[in-house]
């Protein structure tokens, strides 16, 4: 069976260490994650500014990419949910659009993965620290990764989970929003690190980079000393 | 009363406008906060809302697939009860129409109530323009007329607005000061009013639903005076925009039930009208003589357009105001239009066909999709704004850089060898900007993001320059994988093939 990784833009460049991660912790189940050279961008934003020719262009070159794949894992609920959108963005080309729909229906987001489709839910970690947690937008209601990351959270040993109040709310990213409407992303962010800043925490955890990354940003740009991690991240690290 | 955008003409400058103001951000920050709560309790009270939120939506989208059969069926029923039926095409259609009602009742004074149309038609300033007085009844209405600003808040008009500042108008308006005390405040205006109320000689309101089965028109209120509206005033004009009809009173309790608990938390508004034509002899009161001015004004623009057409299903709830992180910075005004929040963002620009005119509304969102969760009727309003996205690029009035910036993207991420190479370059120009592994630089592109932000730095080697290692060293210490693992793959791919399917909760 072949599993592969969609590692993402962001990841790929600037967080590998959250590529390594899921690497390593799906390999203590017999799961050899598999590398696609090829891939590249998922295309998103270009999808969500409009332009869906340059997309589909890259939207392309991921289907080619995972073509033989079995199963399509990524750290980041919004690639995973861009994959979702591909059969939109094809749907007046009836060849691409078979593919696209394939792709799809083997794409996971990485906690789906683990829990939904491995059965993991303890991965036999423990992690001494106050954690909160910020479920992105596009992974907790797009695609209803909501309960998946709280089964493994909870069985963190040592865990301390602090709610994030507001969790819900978007963390101001969105993409080009961030550089487009700079101001509004900038008040966005601000209000999700006060939240942040409420819980006490020493660990900010989520499942998407890019909102972490806006987060994070922020976070230091406060001089607040908050660590911020992807999930697969700390469950490597109680575990290793 | 000007109508016009408050102050910017970009919603970046409208934007701005309202990101420095702390007592609007403060304001709105908290009624929508207060909306938001009371709609999550009304939901867990109600015990089974997502049934509700799906017939719901099956009620609307039955509805608007079959729009001219029920719009027909309200029409003729309307006219039996002695309703005369107007349809308004266009604005300037609507308006006219009312002026001529205006005029041959010789009308003076008209009390209005509840109606986005109006405001949406701009039919006040038009009123006055023939000497006829407009006044509003609903509380918030009223302070927004006196202060001469459109709505910023499809059910709560003056959100932005504190106590302080409503006292500080209607003192102004009372030419005495009066304390700023909700109970106070609104007494005045209750008194206030209630000359006005007599004196009227048109009621107006607007319409929350029509039902086809009887002609009715059903409004939902909480001050009593859509009520006071709706019956002293001897002419009775109701501005129903085409869509607001339900085919009968059985779906009125699913839509009574979604309502009031999505706008405010209530489970039912203090008051619900149902009026089914002019008053007849055995009626106590009623006007003598009912209008109801069916309006079109780019609606149908959606009839037929598989993108669009939910926006038709739309109750004007508000609650997708209330859930929106961007509304909350920036309340409505920035939106420069009549309708604010995600469904302003939506509704402005699809409501006018001539794309050139619009502006980068659509924009102003980072498409988390919470006014899709909230929307008791489910509209994808986040797809929208990328298809208005896509709409304007295709039709060649997208910004300049940006295209160039897009084609760019779309050459550099078609191939993985430039994605590397661009990568090498970018860590080689880090070396000069980057300190303790941060970009702090506030100059080009970053500007806007490093306002707020320290950049993280590119590591070392990105992690397609690390696989080979990183393969090598876990093919060397793999482990089997359990029996269990491997049966529940097998399985995953098993009911992929029977067309099961997983995630995107929508699509
Ligand atoms: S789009 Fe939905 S949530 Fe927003 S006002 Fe309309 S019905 Fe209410």
């Amino acid at each position: 069976m072949k599993v592969s990784l969609f590692i993402t833009c962001l990841s790929d460049a600037i967080y590998p260490r959250v590529g390594e991660a899921m690497v390593r912790l799906l390999a203590r189940y017999g799961v050899t994650l598999e590398f696609p050279p090829i891939q590249t961008c998922c295309g998103q934003p270009a999808f969500n500014s409009g332009y869906w020719n340059e997309a589909r262009t890259t939207a392309k070159t991921i289907i080619e990419a995972f073509e033989d794949s079995d199963f399509v894992i990524a750290p980041s609920g919004s690639c995973t949910g861009m994959i979702h959108h591909y059969p939109k963005l094809f749907e007046n080309d009836p060849a691409m659009l078979d593919k696209a729909l394939a792709l799809q229906s083997k794409t996971y987001e990485f906690t789906q993965f683990l829990v939904n489709v491995l059965g993991v839910t303890d991965v036999g970690a423990t992690f001494r620290h106050k954690v909160t947690y910020h479920p992105s937008c596009h992974g907790s209601r797009l695609m209803g990764i909501k309960d998946e990351p709280m089964a493994l959270m909870t069985r963190v040993k040592g865990l301390e989970f602090v709610p994030l109040p507001h969790a819900e709310d978007c963390c101001g990213f969105g993409g080009t929003f961030a550089v487009k409407m700079s101001d509004i992303s900038g008040a966005m962010v601000s209000e999700k690190s006060d939240h942040v800043k409420e819980t006490e925490a020493e660990v900010l955890v989520g499942l998407d980079m890019a909102c972490l990354m806006n987060i994070a940003g922020n976070l230091r740009y406060r001089n607040e000393p908050v660590k911020v991690m992807h999930l697969a991240e700390l469950l490597y690290e109680g575990v290793r | 009363m000007s109508h016009g955008a408050k102050g910017g003409a970009t919603v970046k400058e409208r934007a701005e406008l309202a990101l420095n103001n702390d007592f609007l951000r403060k304001a709105v920050k908290f009624t929508t906060e207060r909306l938001k709560n009371g709609k999550l309790q009304a939901m867990k009270e109600h015990g089974n809302w997502e049934e509700w939120r799906e017939r719901g939506r099956q009620i609307r989208l039955h509805t608007i697939a079959h729009l001219d059969y029920y719009l027909n069926l309200f029409v003729e029923n309307a006219r039996a009860n002695g309703v005369h039926v107007h349809f308004a095409e266009t604005a300037q259609e609507a308006v006219d129409i009312s002026m001529a009602i205006a005029e041959r009742v010789s009308a003076k004074t008209v009390v209005k109530s509840k109606s986005m149309v109006s405001e949406e038609l701009h039919l006040n300033a038009a009123l006055e323009k023939i000497g006829v007085e407009a006044i509003e009844t609903d509380l918030g209405e009223y302070i927004i007329q006196l202060a001469d600003e459109p709505p910023s808040h499809i059910i709560i008009p003056a959100i932005h607005k504190n106590r302080y500042q409503i006292a500080e108008l209607l003192s102004e308006d009372a030419g005495e000061t009066l304390e700023a005390d909700t109970k106070i405040l609104a007494g005045y205006v209750r008194r206030r009013l209630r000359s006005k109320f007599l004196e009227a000689d048109i009621g107006m309101t607007g319409c929350n639903f029509a039902i086809a089965e009887t002609g009715s028109m059903v409004l939902f209120e909480n001050e009593g005076n859509a009520r006071m509206v709706t019956t002293l005033p001897k002419t009775q004009i109701t501005l129903m925009g085409m869509e607001r009809i339900i085919p009968s009173w059985a779906d009125l309790e699913v839509m009574a039930t979604l309502l009031p608990r999505s706008a405010t938390g209530q489970k039912l508004t203090m008051y619900m009208s149902g009026i089914t034509g002019p008053r007849r002899s055995e009626d106590a009161d009623g006007p003598d003589e009912m209008h109801i001015i069916i309006v079109d004004n780019g609606r149908s623009l959606q009839l037929g357009d598989p993108e669009f057409q939910e926006l038709l299903n739309c109750i004007r709830c508000g609650a997708c105001l209330n859930a929106c992180p961007v509304y909350r910075h920036i309340g409505g005004h920035a939106y420069g239009g009549t309708y604010s929040g995600p469904i302003g963002a939506v509704l402005t620009p699809s409501l006018n066909k001539n794309i050139a005119e619009w502006d980068d509304i659509a924009n102003a969102s980072s498409l988390c999709g919470a006014c899709y969760e909230a929307c008791p009727v489910k509209i994808p309003l986040h797809d929208m704004l990328v298809y208005l996205r896509r709409r304007k690029v295709e039709a060649g009035h997208s910004n300049k850089l940006e295209d160039a910036g897009m084609k760019g993207f779309a050459t550099l991420f078609s191939k993985s060898g430039r994605m590397s190479t661009v990568l090498k370059l970018g860590k080689i120009g880090q070396k000069f900007v980057a300190r303790d592994g941060g970009i702090r630089l506030k100059i080009g592109p970053l500007k806007g993001w490093n306002t707020y932000r320290v950049t993280p730095t590119l590591p070392k080697k990105s992690f397609r320059q690390q696989w080979a290692t990183l393969d090598a060293e876990i093919r060397e210490g793999l482990k089997e994988m359990s029996p269990d693992i491997k049966r529940r793959m097998e399985q995953a791919v098993q009911s992929r093939k029977n067309g099961g399917t997983h995630g995107h909760g929508h699509s």
